[in-house]
C-alpha cells in the first residue's frame, strides 16, 4: 500500500525482498528465506546470542540497547515458558517502518522469532501488531498459517525435534503499549499500565514466564546476520552501532519515504540528498531526529552521523527512526503544543509527574499559543519538564519532557513572540484551526 | 448476541493459543465492534461471561484503548491525522475540510449514520503525509481534491 | 514460624541500619523513624510506584528510585532528605494541587487529608498553575459511598483494598491519561458489599461516607477506642463522637490506627450502623402497663414495681416460677451479674439466653484438655484453615477478611466443607458441597469413621474425601473453624480430628457481639459461669415458655432480648406471667411486657465482651442518649429494689460481705477470699456498687479461662481466653440452637433500627416498605 522509494546510498538488507512479493512463503523461501533459522537450529543456543552481540545489532525500537545482550540475560533455566515478543505497536509520531516490513516481508520477523526463540529456549512467540494495521495483521495471519503448513512452527519445527509456536496479537489504539512492560499488560487482556522493574521481562515477563521482547525491525534483521555473519554486519555501520536501519523520513522533504541506510550516515546528507532537500525553496528551520519524543535539532546540529552515540552526543537521541523536517514556515510554539498534545493523549495516566505534567503543559500551550501565554509561563513550562524528567514511571514522560525542554531552550525567543497577545508570526493555518485546536 | 460464524471461528481459535482467557480480550472487542458497531452493554456482557471478567473488567479495558468505542459511530469512521509529519503536509486542514465536507466535528457522526469523523494520533504514515484512515483503510499522500475524492468513493460505496 | 529471616545492612541519610532481606526500602526507613513520604503505598497491598512521592537517592542509580517499590540490598546507600528530593516531593505536591479543587475548608477529609499534610510538608507556596480546574459534581454511588471526582489524587488504594483485601472488585479504573478516573461496578453506582473499607483508606476526600459526610470535622470530635456491637468477631473501632441535643452522638467509626485484631478492616455494620442509637425510637423513659397500656413512669416507680413484684412472686411461688432470658448484646459484667441475681436474688436457676453455637459441648470436649481454641489473630497467622458450614462473608465479615488475607499474603490452605458454594471459596484450595445438613457426617468421617461417608457421597467421590482427610491430618497448626451447624456429637467429632493434628485449634462460630460472653458467664439453666455445672438446673428457654403457657412461670425478666420475636412465641401465653423487658426499643417482647426498662447498648457503656473465639476485649463508653441507664445499673437497682443487700452481688467497699460465692455455689468465706484476691492483684476494692469492675474482679477470680492481663486489656488490647480449665460443660440437646441468619447488612434488633442497614437492604432489594408504620 504505502509507496517504496529508493536512493543510490541505500544498503538494503531489511527492505531487500521490499516489493518482491514476498509475503507468499514460497517466494520467501526462494529468495534465501527460511535458511537463517535452519542454521540456527544447528547451533548452540550461546552462539546465537554471540553471533547477535557481535554484529552489534542495537534495538531498533528506540532505546539502543544490545540485543544480543539483552537475550543472554533470560535465565537458561526457567520454572515458566519462555517468551519472545515482537513489538510492532510502531506509534511513535514519526515512524512508519515496521509498517513497511510487515506489509512486504512479514517471514523475516517470524524467522527473527524463531531464532530469538531458539537462542533462549523460548517455546512461544507472539507479534504484537497495533490495532490500526489491520490489514498486516491479516497478512502476518496469513503467513503464520503458511508456516505451520510448511512444519517451520508447531511441533518438531523443520523437523528438529524442537517446538515453537507463533501466534499474533492484536492492539486497539494506545502509544503507550508499545513500552514493553505495557505491551504485556495489553497482550494479558489488561489495561496497558507499565509494570514495576525490576524484574525485568527477560526474567519475569508473560504470565511471568521470562520474555524477550524486540521491536519487528531488529528482530527481521536477525536473519541477516545469521546468514551473513556478525562482522559483516557489523561493518556495515560505525563501532557498536551495527548494520543498517530504516530511516522514516517525513515533514517538509521534497521526497519523503522510508530509506534503508547505513547507521551512522550523515543526518544532513539525508535531509539534502536522499530527502531531497526542503521544497517551494524553503529553508531548513529544524528537525526531529528519532520520532516525535527525541529533542529537536537547530540547522547547525544537523552535520551529525545517525547513529546511537552520536546523536546522542548532540544531546538527542537516534529513537525510532523518524525523521520529521520542518522548513522555516512553522510555528514552534504550535509545533510543541502538537507535539505535547499526543503524549498527554496517550499518557496512561498512572503516575502524577506524567498524567499532570503532560496535561498541564498542554493547557499551557494551548493558551500561550492562542496569545494568553505569560512570560513566566516559558520558565514554567521548563520547570514542569525538568521535574517530569526521570520521575515518572515509565519512560513516556521523559518523551514528553525532552521535547518539551528542548523546544524551550532552543527556540525561547519565538515562545517571547507569542507574548502581550501577539498574532502567532509564524503561523500558517488559520485562525480557526487554532481555535479548533484549544478544545482538542 | 450472536456473532458472525467467522467471528466465532476466530474467537475459539484465539483462545487455544494463550495461557489465559483474558488474554484474546482486547482482540475479541476489537473484532467484536467490527461486527457490532459499538460495544454494547450486551456486547460487554456477553465478552465478560465468556472470559469469566466483572463488565467492570471490561469496561476498564474498553476505555483504555482509544480505538474501541461504546457508542455508535457512522458506517465509515474517517481518522484524520494531525500529528507532526501529517501537519507539517496539511494535515490540519485536511480536517477541516472533512469537518466542512461531513458537516460534523471531532467524533461526530453524520445524520444519515453514513460518516464519523475522528481527530487521530500517528498512524504510522508519516512518510506518505498526509494520511488518514477510513475504518482500516489507509489513504495517504493526501490534497484537498483527493480527500474530497476518497469521501465521495466511500459515499458511493454505501450506495 | 519460619526461621528468623536474614537481615541486610544499609546506609540511610548516614544512618546505618538492618533491614530484612526482601523487605522494601520505605518500610526500612519507617522502622527507624525516617519517614518517606508515599500517596499509593499502603501496607499489605500491591506495589503501584504511581505516585512518585516516595523518590529516594539509591547510590550507583541514574535516577531517582522509589523507595516503595525498592528491595533493601547489603550495602545500599540511601539518601532520602537532600535538595533534589525535596524539590521532586514539591514538584509531585505541585503537579497534583495543579488539578485540585483546594476546597479543604468544605471538605471531609479536611484535618486528616495526606495531601493537605503533604502540602504543609514540601510546600508549594505560590500555584503556578493558571489553567481553569476540571469539574465535576459529586456522585452518589450507594447509600454509603460518595465520590467526589476532582479530588481523586489516583493513588489507587481504594481499587485495591476492594479487590485484594475485600475480593469485592467493584472499583476499577477507567479512561487513561488525565481523564482517568475510579469508576464503580454498575456504571454509576455500587453494588458491593459496602464496607467502607475504601472510604477509609482513600488519603484524600475523593471517598466519602454518607453517614459522616458533612456531618462535624475531625477536630471536633472524640475520639473512643472500643469494641463492635454488632456480629460476634469482635472488631476493635474507634468511635467519633461529638455533643447533641440528646446526649453524645456517634458520627464516625474507624479503626485507623489499625490497633487490635481487625487491623484497619470494619464491615459495614461497625463503619455505619452505630446510628441505632440515635433512633428517634429510643425508648428513654420507664414504661408502666396501665390499664393495658404501656405508659411512662418515673425510674423510681418502675424499680419499686419490679421490686415488689419479684418479691411477691419469689415468696409466694418460689424461684422456679421466675424465668430470666440474658442478652448476646450486653457485656460480660453485665450477665455475670444477671445469673448471680438470677440464683442469688430471685433464687432461681431458670436462665437461658438466645444460643447461636454449641459453646458447652466445645467446653466439655476441651475440659482438662490441651488449649485448643485459635484466636481471631490466629485465623490470620495459620497455614492451613478447615472451614465447615457457615458463610463468613456474610456472618462473620472480619473472620473472612482474616481468612481472604492469609491466603493472599501468605497463601494460607484453605478447605471448606459448605452446603453452599459460598464466596471464600474463591480462596480455597479445596472446596467440597455437601447435602444439607450433612456437616455431622463430614465430620464425622474426617474423624476417622469411614462409615460417615456413605449418606452423603457416591463412591467416585470418596477418595476426594480420603484425600482431603489425609492431607488435613498431615498439616500442622491447622485451624478448623465450624458454624453452628456443627453442634452436640458433631463439635466432638470435630475436636477429635483437631486433637489428632499437631498444633491445630479450632473456632466455633457464634452469632452476636457477646454471645460468647453469656455462654461464658453462665447464663445456662444448668451452667454456671466458667461451664461449671449448677447443683440443680433450671428451665431452658422453650420450657418458660411452656411453663408460661401452663401457668406456672408467673415472671420473666427479660434483659436486652426479644424471644417473643426470635422464637416466634405466641404472645398470649405470657397473658398471666408478670414480664420486665431491659431493652433499647419497643420490641415484640416489650410490646407485651408489663414494665419496660429502657437500656443503654454496648457503645453507652464500659465493660468487656468476648467474640466467638474467646478473644475478650473492653468496651468503653462513647455515645450517650439521655435516659437510659445500663443494664448493669438496672440489675443492681432492682436487687435494692427486694430489699437485697447489694453488697452480695456486687462486691464493692472494703472487706466484709462482697461475693458470697452463691454464684458457685462456693463456701463460706468466700468474701475474705476475695479481699485476699483483689490485695493480691494489687487491685482497690470497688467504690460504687454501678462500677462493672467490681464485677470483672470477680470473673478473673472465678472464670478460669478469664485470668488474663489486665494491663493489656485495660490498654485495648485482646486476650484470649482458655476455655480448656473451665468446667465440664454439658451436651445440650442441639435443637437449643438458633441460628441468627443475620448477613452483612443486617443484625438482629440493632439493625432494625438502623437506618445505614435499612437504607443499603432497600438499595440492594427495592421494594416497598413492608410496613406503612405511623
Ligand atoms: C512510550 C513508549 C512507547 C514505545 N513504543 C514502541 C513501539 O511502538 N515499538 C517498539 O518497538 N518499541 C517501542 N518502545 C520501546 C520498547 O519499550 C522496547 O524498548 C522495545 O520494544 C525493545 O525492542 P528493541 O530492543 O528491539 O528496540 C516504546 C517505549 C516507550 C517508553
Ligand atoms: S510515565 Fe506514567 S502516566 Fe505516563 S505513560 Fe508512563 S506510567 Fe503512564
Ligand atoms: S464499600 Fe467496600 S466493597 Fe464497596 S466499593 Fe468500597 S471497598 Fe469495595
Ligand atoms: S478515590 Fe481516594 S483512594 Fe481511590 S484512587 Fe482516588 S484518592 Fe486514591
Ligand atoms: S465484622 Fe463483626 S465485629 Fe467487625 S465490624 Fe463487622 S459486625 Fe462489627
Ligand atoms: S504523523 Fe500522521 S501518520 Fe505519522
Ligand atoms: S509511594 Fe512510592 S510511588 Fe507512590
Amino acid at each position: 500500500m504505502a509507496d517504496l522509494v529508493s536512493h543510490p546510498d541505500e544498503v538494503r538488507v531489511v527492505s531487500k525482498r521490499f516489493g518482491k512479493g514476498a509475503t507468499n512463503i514460497d517466494r520467501y523461501i526462494e529468495l534465501d528465506g527460511y535458511k537463517a533459522v535452519r542454521k540456527a537450529l544447528t547451533m548452540e543456543p550461546d552462539a546465537i546470542i554471540n553471533e547477535v552481540k557481535n554484529s552489534g545489532l542495537r534495538g531498533r525500537g528506540g532505546a539502543g540497547f544490545s540485543t544480543g545482550l539483552k537475550w543472554s540475560f533470560v535465565p537458561k533455566q526457567a520454572s515458566k515458558p519462555k517468551y519472545i515478543l515482537c513489538n510492532g505497536d510502531e506509534s511513535e509520531p514519526g515512524t512508519c517502518k515496521d509498517r513497511l516490513i510487515f506489509e512486504h516481508d512479514p517471514h523475516a520477523v517470524i524467522e527473527g522469532v524463531m531464532i530469538a526463540a531458539l537462542a533462549v529456549g523460548a517455546t512461544k512467540g507472539y507479534i504484537y501488531i497495533r490495532g490500526e494495521y489491520r490489514y498486516l495483521s491479516e497478512i502476518m495471519q496469513k503467513a503464520i498459517a503458511d508456516v505451520y503448513a510448511k512444519g517451520f512452527a508447531g511441533k518438531n519445527i523443520f523437523g528438529s525435534g524442537k517446538d515453537l509456536d507463533i501466534y499474533w496479537h492484536g492492539g486497539a489504539g494506545a502509544y503507550e503499549v508499545g513500552e514493553e512492560s505495557a505491551l504485556m499488560e495489553s497482550l494479558e487482556g489488561k489495561r496497558g499500565i507499565p509494570r514495576i522493574r525490576p524484574p525485568f521481562p527477560a526474567v519475569v515477563g508473560l504470565w511471568g514466564g521470562p520474555t524477550v521482547i524486540n521491536n519487528a525491525e531488529t528482530l527481521a534483521s536477525v536473519p541477516h546476520i545469521l546468514l551473513g555473519g556478525a562482522e559483516w554486519y557489523a561493518n556495515l555501520g560505525p563501532p557498536k552501532n551495527g548494520g543498517t536501519r530504516l530511516f522514516c523520513l517525513a515533514g517538509d522533504l521534497e521526497k519523503p519515504g522510508v530509506y534503508e541506510l547505513p547507521m551512522g550516515y550523515n543526518l544532513k546528507k539525508m535531509i539534502y540528498e536522499v530527502g531531497g532537500g526542503i521544497p517551494n525553496g524553503r529553508k531548513l528551520k529544524a528537525v526531529v531526529p528519532g520520532g516525535s519524543s527525541t529533542p529537536i535539532l537547530l540547522p547547525e546540529e544537523i552535520d551529525v552521523a545517525m547513529d546511537f552515540d552520536s546523536v546522542a552526543k548532540t544531546g538527542s537521541m537516534l529513537g525510532s527512526g523518524g525523521v520529521v523536517v520542518l522548513d522555516d514556515t512553522v510555528c514552534m510554539v504550535k509545533f510543541a503544543l502538537r507535539t505535547i498534545k499526543f503524549y498527554q493523549h496517550e499518557s496512561c495516566g498512572w503516575c502524577i509527574p506524567c498524567r499532570e505534567g503532560t496535561d498541564w503543559l498542554k493547557k499551557t500551550l494551548i493558551r500561550f499559543h492562542n496569545g494568553a501565554g505569560l512570560k513566566k509561563d516559558i520558565d514554567n513550562m521548563y520547570y514542569l519538564s525538568e521535574n517530569m524528567l526521570g520521575r515518572t514511571f515509565c519512560p513516556l514522560g521523559d518523551a514528553a519532557a525532552m521535547p518539551m525542554m528542548a523546544f524551550v531552550k532552543k527556540f525561547r525567543k519565538e515562545f517571547e513572540d507569542h507574548l502581550d497577545g501577539k498574532p502567532c508570526p509564524y503561523e500558517k493555518a488559520s485562525e480557526e484551526i487554532n481555535r479548533e485546536l484549544a478544545v482538542l | 448476541m450472536r456473532f458472525s460464524d467467522q467471528f466465532e471461528k476466530r474467537f475459539a481459535e484465539m483462545l487455544t493459543h494463550y495461557p489465559t482467557k483474558r488474554s484474546v480480550l482486547v482482540p475479541t472487542l476489537l473484532y467484536a465492534q467490527d461486527e457490532a458497531g459499538f460495544l454494547s452493554d450486551e456486547v460487554i456482557a456477553e465478552i465478560a461471561q465468556r472470559l469469566e471478567l466483572t463488565e467492570l473488567d471490561v469496561n476498564n479495558v474498553i476505555s483504555y484503548y482509544s480505538m474501541l468505542t461504546t457508542k455508535p459511530r457512522g458506517k465509515y469512521n474517517v481518522q484524520v491525522c494531525t500529528n507532526i509529519a501529517c501537519m507539517l503536509r496539511g494535515g490540519e486542514e485536511l480536517l477541516e475540510q472533512c469537518k466542512d465536507r461531513l458537516g460534523i466535528g471531532h467524533k461526530g457522526t453524520t445524520s444519515d449514520g453514513l460518516f464519523s469523523l475522528e481527530e487521530v494520533e500517528c498512524i504510522g504514515a508519516c512518510s506518505w503525509a498526509p494520511a488518514i484512515q477510513v475504518n482500516y483503510d489507509f489513504h495517504e499522500n493526501l490534497d484537498e481534491r483527493k480527500m474530497d475524492a476518497v469521501l465521495d468513493s466511500y459515499r458511493k460505496k454505501a450506495i | 514460624m519460619a526461621d528468623a529471616p536474614k537481615l541486610v545492612n544499609l546506609t540511610v541519610d548516614g544512618k546505618k541500619l538492618t533491614a530484612p532481606a526482601g523487605s522494601l526500602l520505605i518500610d526500612a526507613c519507617k522502622n527507624v523513624g525516617i519517614e518517606v513520604p508515599s500517596f499509593c503505598y499502603y501496607p499489605n497491598l500491591s506495589l503501584q510506584g504511581a505516585c512518585r512521592m516516595c523518590l529516594v537517592r539509591v547510590e550507583k542509580m541514574p535516577k531517582l528510585q522509589t523507595a516503595c517499590t525498592t528491595v533493601v540490598a547489603e550495602g545500599m546507600v540511601v539518601a532520602t532528605d537532600n535538595e533534589e528530593i525535596k524539590q521532586a516531593r514539591k514538584a509531585m505536591v505541585e503537579l497534583l494541587l495543579g488539578n485540585h479543587p483546594l476546597d479543604c475548608p468544605v471538605c471531609d477529609a479536611g484535618g486528616e487529608c495526606e495531601l493537605q499534610d503533604m502540602t504543609f510538608s514540601y510546600g508549594a507556596a505560590e500555584s503556578k498553575y493558571m489553567e481553569p480546574k476540571n469539574h465535576k459534581d459529586e456522585q452518589q454511588w450507594s447509600p454509603v459511598v460518595f465520590f467526589d471526582r476532582p479530588r481523586c489524587i489516583l493513588c489507587y488504594r481504594c481499587v485495591r483494598v476492594c479487590g485484594e483485601g475485600m475480593d469485592v472488585w467493584a472499583l476499577g479504573v477507567q479512561n487513561r491519561g488525565v481523564s482517568s478516573i475510579i469508576a464503580p461496578n454498575k456504571e454509576d453506582h455500587l453494588e458491593c458489599e459496602e464496607c467502607g473499607m475504601c472510604i477509609d483508606i482513600c488519603p484524600v476526600g475523593a471517598l466519602t461516607s454518607g453517614a459522616y459526610r458533612y456531618k462535624t470535622r475531625p477536630w471536633e470530635m472524640n475520639h473512643v477506642g472500643t469494641t463492635c456491637a454488632h456480629c460476634a468477631d469482635g472488631c476493635k473501632t474507634t468511635l467519633g463522637v461529638r455533643r447533641a441535643d440528646e446526649g453524645m452522638e456517634i458520627v464516625r467509626g474507624d479503626n485507623r490506627d489499625k490497633s487490635g485484631i481487625n487491623n484497619d478492616f470494619l464491615c459495614m455494620k461497625g463503619r455505619y450502623a452505630f446510628d441505632f442509637a440515635n433512633h428517634e425510637d429510643r425508648l428513654t423513659q420507664p414504661l408502666i402497663r396501665k390499664n393495658g397500656k404501656l405508659t411512662p413512669s418515673t425510674w423510681e416507680e418502675a424499680f419499686e414495681l419490679v421490686g415488689k413484684k419479684l418479691n411477691e412472686v419469689r415468696m409466694r411461688d418460689g424461684g422456679s416460677a421466675i424465668g430470666v432470658i440474658g442478652s448476646t448484646h450486653t457485656t460480660n459484667e453485665e450477665n455475670y451479674l444477671l445469673q448471680k441475681f438470677a440464683r442469688a436474688v430471685l433464687e432461681s436457676n431458670n436462665i437461658d439466653h438466645h444460643r447461636t453455637a454449641d459453646f458447652p459441648a466445645l467446653a466439655a470436649v476441651l475440659s482438662g484438655k490441651q488449649e485448643i481454641t485459635a484466636s481471631m489473630r490466629d485465623v490470620y497467622n495459620a497455614p492451613a484453615i478447615l472451614l465447615i458450614g457457615n458463610d463468613p462473608t456474610e456472618q462473620h465479615p472480619l473472620l473472612a477478611w482474616q481468612i481472604r488475607n492469609n491466603v493472599r499474603l501468605h497463601g494460607a490452605k484453605l478447605h471448606i466443607i459448605n452446603s453452599e458454594p459460598i464466596k471464600l471459596r474463591r480462596q480455597a484450595t479445596s472446596f467440597t458441597q455437601i447435602p444439607v445438613g450433612a456437616e455431622l457426617n463430614a465430620a464425622s468421617f474426617l474423624a476417622g469413621d469411614d462409615s460417615a461417608l456413605n449418606a452423603i457421597t457416591a463412591s467416585a467421590s470418596r477418595e476426594n474425601w480420603a484425600a482431603l482427610r489425609n492431607q488435613l491430618r498431615n498439616t500442622e497448626n491447622l485451624v478448623i473453624i465450624f458454624g453452628s451447624e456443627i453442634r452436640g456429637a458433631a463439635v466432638t467429632a470435630v475436636t477429635h480430628l483437631a486433637s489428632s493434628i499437631s498444633g491445630a485449634k479450632v473456632i466455633a462460630l457464634a452469632d452476636y457481639a457477646n454471645s460468647r460472653g453469656a455462654s461464658d458467664m453462665g447464663l445456662y439453666p444448668d451452667l454456671l459461669p466458667g461451664y461449671h455445672p449448677a447443683a440443680k438446673s433450671g428451665l431452658t428457654l422453650p420450657q418458660m415458655a411452656e411453663n408460661a403457657k401452663s401457668g406456672k412461670l408467673k415472671a420473666l425478666y427479660v434483659v436486652g432480648s426479644n424471644p417473643l420475636a426470635r422464637f416466634h412465641l405466641d404472645s398470649q401465653i405470657f397473658a398471666g406471667t408478670f414480664v420486665v423487658v431491659q431493652d433499647m426499643f419497643l420490641t415484640e417482647t416489650a410490646t407485651i411486657a408489663d414494665v419496660v426498662l429502657p437500656a443503654a447498648n454496648l457503645y453507652e457503656k464500659t465493660g468487656t465482651i468476648t467474640n466467638t473465639c474467646g478473644d475478650v476485649q473492653i468496651v468503653k463508653k462513647a455515645s450517650e442518649v439521655n435516659g437510659p441507664k445500663s443494664d448493669f445499673e438496672m440489675i443492681v437497682r432492682i436487687a435494692d429494689a427486694m430489699g437485697y443487700d447489694v453488697r452480695n452481688l456486687v462486691p464493692f467497699g472494703r472487706g466484709e460481705t462482697a461475693d458470697m460465692g452463691q454464684s458457685r455455689g462456693a463456701q463460706s468465706g468466700e468474701a475474705d477470699r476475695h479481699a485476699v484476691w483483689l490485695q493480691a492483684n494489687n487491685l482497690e476494692p470497688k467504690l460504687s456498687p454501678f462500677d462493672p469492675m467490681a464485677i470483672f474482679d470477680e470473673i478473673q477470680r472465678l472464670v478460669p479461662g478469664y485470668r488474663v492481663s489486665r494491663l493489656n486489656l485495660l490498654s485495648g488490647n485482646d486476650e484470649h481466653t482458655q476455655l480448656s480449665q473451665s468446667g465440664p460443660g454439658a451436651k445440650h440437646d442441639p435443637a437449643l440452637i438458633v441460628p441468627a441468619h443475620d448477613n452483612l447488612f443486617s443484625s438482629g434488633t440493632l439493625g432494625r433500627y438502623s437506618r445505614a442497614l435499612n437504607s443499603v437492604m432497600e438499595n440492594r432489594n427495592p421494594q416497598p416498605a413492608e410496613v406503612a408504620a405511623d
